[in-house]
């Protein structure tokens, strides 16, 4: 997803020092270190990706962030980024607050399960939704919290986490979200991405 | 051993004082070297050895005939590739292939050192090859590479030189020895000095060496060297050149003559005294003591990037003891890259043919260099 990378590389200030939690193939660290002046970590749970990611030459621990991001001091990193792994979490509330620990600023990317395809898609075929953002079978999703753009937000203003900004992905496009268009974007969007701060 | 003539080695001149208050000077330190050192020379990993290891890393060990101790991860083409990079391996002190040791003849009594020789750490034994960055005129490794005991002279270096490496990759090894560690090695130790032929550590080195307690020492540690599953995979119960049990005390299963015969080769190329001291530098590595109990503390001032391996199946230097040096690291914004390689292969696999674990340490020593 080439267009999440430009807006979270577009979110993260220069010469900051990025934590990226899920990193996966490293591409995304790969796509910061290229256009940013940046130093970037990453941690992964997956062993082949780890491999893959340390082959190239990039600092990436192999862990699970349940468990894992308490080893990272408080406020240790300028941003921690999340991108698209929360729904995967057993805990994501716990993992949201130790991110925000970790980061002084933190970006989570959610694949959006209100968007109006998905929402069609249980209403006319009684099916459970698969979409090119969330590929899986009900028996074998690894997504077990999935939730909207607009649940998050809402997660965010009960736990009083502040939100500095809100940017919908739709294909190619990307918009602000605002608390006006909110309801709206939770119909169009297929990604939310946020910038949070504790 | 009559072959030292085979052997490259320099002699520090310079006093080096030692963990234990004692003083050597004027001692030789064994080395061998792989690849070429380039212009720049910025093309240098200084690799460490283990416990049984020595300074013949690759090719064939000129003085045993067989294959160097890590010949499958050091040569052209390989994971520490030759053709790219300068490899320097030195026995350690301590040691007995070269390099200053109990094994060293005392000129005055024109007879091995023996337990007269010094108590060494971990931290002595890099201070002593600290002297080939001289020798070579290197300003500056571009990796300091070991598993096992090696791995702890990796982070010895990086702690004693923050900035004499670019790169670390300490595998398979541990900050602080653990009690089951100094408990492996404390038997290893009785079965030496329980050797009638040891005579507290002042044997000739000739005739009538403590050959079965050493060979009894590395019989046990052997074990500790393999996992459960894979000496069950290889072996199983079965039976050595025999149809069924004979009721006696020789060698019936598989297993007993494989540990028995690997016992019996290595009494060949290592010096009983050579073990005690070792082992004993092994028990004593506690990296975390040293800076008044928290390890992040020794690598404070490094810039040094790291990457530590462990393997799934070591229960020697488990994943959990690795993973506390990269928590250390993590908490002082080290760069730092962790991976657990998945194999069956226990403690050993570092110095075997495990594909994964030495493409990924050929990959990254390869795009680290060049960035």
């Amino acid at each position: 997803m080439k267009e999440e990378f430009k807006v979270i590389s577009e979110l993260v200030e220069e010469k900051s020092r990025v934590l990226d939690v899920g990193c996966g193939d490293g591409i995304l660290m790969e796509y910061l270190s290229k256009n940013k002046v940046v130093d970037v970590r990453g941690l992964e749970i997956s062993k082949e990706k780890v491999k893959k990611c340390l082959s190239n030459g990039l600092a990436v621990v192999e862990g699970n962030a349940e468990h894992d991001l308490k080893q990272f001091p408080d406020l240790s990193f300028d941003y921690v980024i999340l991108s698209q792994t929360l729904q995967a979490f057993m805990s994501p509330e716990n993992v949201i607050k130790d991110l925000l620990r970790v980061g002084k600023k933190v970006i989570v990317t959610i694949p959006n399960f209100g968007h109006w395809k998905v929402r069609l898609d249980l209403l006319f075929n009684g099916e459970m939704p698969i979409t090119k953002n969330l590929p899986y079978e009900w028996y074998n999703t690894p997504n077990l919290h999935m939730c909207t753009i607009q649940d998050f937000y809402n997660f965010c203003n009960n736990k009083g986490i502040s939100i500095f900004k809100t940017i919908s992905l739709n294909g190619q496009k990307t918009s602000k979200i605002t608390s006006s268009n909110l309801k709206f974007k939770n119909l169009i969007s297929e990604l939310g991405i946020f910038l949070l701060q504790k | 051993m009559d072959n030292f003539g085979k052997m490259k080695s320099i002699v520090i001149k310079q006093p080096l004082k030692l963990d234990c208050g004692k003083e050597i000077s004027n001692f030789p330190l064994a080395y061998e070297t792989y690849g070429n050192l380039n212009e720049k020379k910025d093309n240098a990993i200084l690799v460490f050895h283990a416990l049984t290891g020595d300074q013949f890393a690759s090719g064939i060990n000129p003085v045993t005939n067989r294959e160097g101790w890590w010949n499958y991860a050091v040569g052209p083409g390989k994971a520490f590739d030759t053709d790219k990079f300068f490899v320097i391996c030195a026995n350690v002190i301590g040691g007995c292939m070269g390099s200053y040791g109990p094994g060293t003849i005392d000129p005055l009594t024109n007879k091995p050192i023996g337990t007269n020789f010094p108590v060494i750490t971990i931290n002595d034994m890099v201070n002593a090859q600290y002297n080939l960055l001289d020798h070579f005129k290197i300003e500056k490794l571009f990796a300091v590479a070991g598993g096992s005991m090696g791995g702890m002279q990796v982070l010895q270096f990086v702690s004693n030189f923050p900035n004499k490496a670019k790169v670390a990759l300490p595998i398979a090894c541990t900050a602080s020895h653990s009690a089951q560690n100094i408990a492996f090695n404390e038997l290893g130790r009785q079965a030496i000095m329980s050797d009638i032929n040891w005579k507290d550590g002042l044997y000739d080195g000739q005739t009538n060496n403590p050959d079965k307690g050493l060979a009894v020492a590395r019989m046990a540690a052997h074990i500790t060297y393999l996992s459960k599953k894979g000496l069950q995979e290889k072996f199983g119960r079965n039976l050595q050149e025999r149809s069924d049990l004979k009721f006696g005390f020789d060698a019936d299963f598989q297993i007993e003559s494989y540990l028995r015969y690997q016992g019996s080769m290595f009494v060949d190329r290592f010096d009983a005294n050579s073990y005690l001291y070792i082992t004993r530098a092994m028990d004593y590595f506690d990296l975390t003591k040293q800076h008044s109990g928290n390890l992040s503390k020794a690598f404070k001032e490094s810039k040094t990037k790291f990457f530590i391996i462990s393997f799934t199946s070591d229960w020697l230097y488990p994943t959990s003891e690795n993973k506390d040096i990269v928590i250390a690291l993590n908490a002082i914004g080290a760069d730092v890259g962790f991976v657990e390689i998945k194999t069956d292969k226990g403690h050993d696999s570092f110095l075997l043919d495990v594909p994964d674990f030495l493409s990924t340490i050929k990959n990254y020593l390869n795009t680290t260099y060049f960035k």
